[in-house]
């Protein structure tokens, strides 16, 4: 536990609390591409090089683009007259809570029980290439099938659809 | 290095935990859909953050379970943005509006 940890874990914190709070669609957003950086940094603190960079690359570079370009788009750029929080918003706070209150008792009860390795492991991009095609050769399979679909599905789903002919 | 009763791994686990409850007070609290988009994308990066650091701290990091399903469970939340962001894109396209307060027809 360092100062490096507290900062980025402060980064990352500040930036998710103002992405759900701030009242303008585009300055979530913004927030949410801080929050996301955090934990790239925080995947970076923790010497997992390949899925820190990966992180920035999908989340800062494609995620956060996807969310300003669909806040464009859908004209989210102006604020609502009936305020941004739902009727229900005491209901959610308190499920959050207690959520986190669970969460945060379980991690100090028990993770003093779980054995910590404290050396960096040695683990390079060239392992987890060789694990990708080799060991989990099927589940890479499986998730460039899903991300084909998926875009597919996404341009089809956005797409303009015209008047049919009754 | 431990200060008191907190490990590091206890302390990426509970910024980790704090992270996934902002992402559901986000996803249960606001109004508008992008927004709900968002504090799911904030979950599910807390999920990361747990399996990372897991694997750091983890007695058999060389078998590199934890970082795949790291990797992996980033390109299934890029997918899902991907759709989700489309699904609001279509709905806006449909009844003209964001808010989830507003959209409560099946049917267009």
């Amino acid at each position: 536990m360092n100062v490096v940890f507290y900062l980025l874990a402060a980064i990352t914190i500040g930036g998710g609390l103002a992405a759900v709070l701030l009242k303008h669609l585009v300055h979530c957003a913004l927030a949410t591409t801080v929050a996301f950086a955090g934990l790239a940094l925080l995947f970076l603190q923790l010497d997992a090089q390949f899925a820190g960079f990966a992180q920035i690359l999908v989340y800062i570079g494609a995620v956060a683009i996807l969310i300003v370009f669909a806040i464009l788009l859908t004209r989210g750029s102006e604020l609502p007259k009936d305020g941004v929080f739902s009727r229900s918003w005491f209901v959610g706070l308190v499920i959050a809570a207690g959520v986190f209150a669970v969460l945060a008792w379980a991690v100090l009860q028990s993770v003093r029980a779980v054995p910590q390795q404290t050396a960096a492991p040695a683990v390079t991009v060239r392992d987890i290439g060789n694990a990708l095609v080799g060991r989990y050769v099927l589940p890479l399979e499986i998730v460039g099938l899903l991300l084909t679909a998926a875009t597919i599905g996404a341009v089809i789903v956005a797409m303009h659809e015209k008047e049919r002919p009754r | 290095m431990s200060m008191g009763v907190t490990t590091p791994l206890a302390g990426y686990l509970l910024v980790a935990a704090l992270l996934f409850a902002i992402g559901l007070a986000g996803a249960l609290v606001r109004r508008n859909a992008i927004l709900v988009l968002i504090g799911i994308e904030l979950m599910l990066n807390s999920a990361n953050l747990n399996l990372i650091a897991f694997w750091r701290f983890g007695p058999h990091p060389e078998a590199l379970t934890g970082m795949m399903f790291a990797i992996f469970s980033i390109a299934v939340a890029a997918a899902e943005a991907a759709v989700g962001l489309g699904l609001v894109i279509a709905i806006h396209r449909q009844s003209n509006t964001t808010e989830l307060d507003k959209i409560n027809r099946m049917k267009g």
